[in-house]
């Protein structure tokens, strides 16, 4: 059960390399890259644009649809392209994630669309999922009361540890995986799963974790927003 | 109407962003671009992007060709890419996209498929290449097939033991091109005929044809459009595809 040494030389606390862009796909009105060690993901945010079929427009808000794809060759087994009920489910928790923080009132019978699109796996795509479309949504222009990121945290034999890779999501003495997301300024949690077994002490000393992360990730979100605006000066 | 204004502009002799009737945008190629595939590329065409990545696995051979593995190729047009594009299966112009990359693999025998077999009758290598639309600014047939030609050429063989793939272990045996064909497609509209179309003259478009040259042959062809082609207008078409063959081949050659 003991776990003494992270196999890539990282500290328990802390996370893989991070990068982002925004402005990555030019025809959606947001889009941004996200990357956290080897897992890229990409999104493209579009709307508020018009809904069809009529009946799913709600005349109070907006509709927020989030679409999460992996890749076929983005893992080392084939994934056969198209849904599955994994990619429903984390569709499905990220607009959780997400809807929060947008304005929806204000653009009733409307429908935001985000899509994440994963390009390279190695744990943690859920999260670098939802970072990366927090920051597209943002570069869509679309009005947002605070900022989204989210990383996983969880248990690995016997330490609590920030950001598993795909090596300690399989641990062999077993591991807790806990996808956790944050608001930048509320520190509001708008996703947390769980699968695994952890106390209640563990489990709050991991969301602790889970906040210093985000904190980190949500200043290379703004870095990343602020570049293409200076960009967008020059050019 | 917007394909009123491009037509207006191409009885000017002129496009929308200023290029010559058969003149490529500029076009970038990056090679290993997802770890966990055996073969990976982006191809990008302008603002143009697709993803292209080759997956192996172990498969039966089919009773007709029992020496011979194949390729299995799949294109994804994710709404990522475009606000035309909808979720769901693939539609009809992803599975013709498709369609046209396959061709212009198979038939030019590019991948020799008998150096695919592993036990003639039994097994045999089946490549599996899926392309991701990234974004749609015109012209997705070309980015795919160029994006699959690099990502085959940097395609390295599956781990095998005892005839099961070992997934995420890679050998360093490279796929071997035998040939490696390029795709031009052309739109005609009025009488102009443009080479690399962006997104609003395709629909501005009456027909389409895309061509896969090597070495001064072709090797496949795919019509589009409502309307035809007079047999100059083709030659036109060949003639370019077969002076510019080696302006692809060596954005392929230089790929990193």
């Amino acid at each position: 059960m003991v776990y003494s040494k992270r196999e890539d030389g990282r500290k328990f606390d802390e996370l893989r390399e991070i990068s982002a862009k925004v402005g990555v796909i030019k025809r959606a009105d947001g889009s941004a890259m996200f990357q956290i060690g080897d897992t890229i993901a990409i999104a493209a945010a579009y709307g508020p644009r018009e809904l069809h079929p009529k009946f799913l427009q709600n005349p109070e808000r907006a509709v927020l649809r989030c679409n999460y794809d992996m890749a076929s060759f983005s893992v080392t087994e084939r994934k056969k392209p198209g849904p599955s009920r994994r990619s429903v489910e984390i569709s499905l928790v990220t607009e959780k994630a997400l809807a929060s923080v947008i304005d929806l009132e204000l653009f009733p019978n409307t429908v935001i669309d985000v899509f994440i699109q994963i390009i390279q796996a190695n744990a943690g795509t859920r999260c670098a999922g939802i970072s990366a479309a927090a920051m597209a949504l943002a570069h869509a222009g679309i009005p947002m009361r605070d900022m989204v990121a989210a990383v996983s945290v969880g248990k690995v034999g016997d330490k609590i540890v920030i950001d598993l890779d795909k090596h300690e999501e399989d641990f062999e003495e077993g591991a807790t995986d806990i996808p956790v997301a944050l608001t930048a300024r509320n520190k509001e949690i708008t996703l947390l799963q769980l699968d695994g077994e952890v106390t209640k002490d563990e489990l709050m000393q991991a969301i602790k974790l889970a906040r210093k992360g985000c904190e980190e990730i949500h200043n290379v979100q703004t870095q990343a927003l602020k570049e293409v605006y200076r960009e967008d000066k020059d050019g | 109407m917007d394909n009123e204004y491009i037509i207006s502009l191409v009885d000017q002799g002129k496009r929308l962003d200023g290029r010559k009737f058969d003149q490529h945008r500029e076009i970038s190629v990056e090679i290993n671009i997802s770890k966990n595939s055996e073969g990976s590329a982006r191809c990008k065409i302008g603002d143009t992007e697709v993803l292209v990545g080759v997956k192996m696995d172990v498969g039966t051979p089919y009773p007709d060709s029992p020496d011979e593995g194949s390729i299995v190729v799949t294109t994804e047009l994710s709404p990522i890419a475009s606000p035309d594009f909808e979720l769901g299966p693939p539609g009809v112009d992803a599975v013709e996209i498709a369609r046209i990359v396959d061709r212009g693999i198979r038939e030019s025998k590019a991948v020799d498929f008998k150096k695919l077999c592993i036990i003639p009758g039994e097994k045999c290598w089946i490549f599996f290449i899926d392309i991701y639309s990234i974004n749609d600014d015109g012209n997705l047939i070309d980015a795919s097939a160029l994006g699959t030609l690099a990502a085959l050429k940097n395609t390295r063989f599956a781990k095998l033991e005892n005839d099961k793939v070992v997934f995420g272990d890679f050998t360093d045996k490279k796929v071997e091109l035998e040939k490696t064909p390029v795709t031009f497609t052309f739109v005609k509209i009025k009488s102009g005929i443009l080479l690399d179309p962006h997104t609003r003259e395709e629909k501005a478009a009456e027909a389409r044809l895309s061509v896969a040259v090597h070495n001064g042959k072709i090797y496949a062809m795919q019509k589009g459009g409502d309307k035809g082609f007079t047999e100059s207008e083709i030659e036109v078409m060949l003639d370019l595809a077969i002076k510019k063959e080696k302006d692809l081949k060596k954005i392929i050659e230089k790929a990193k």
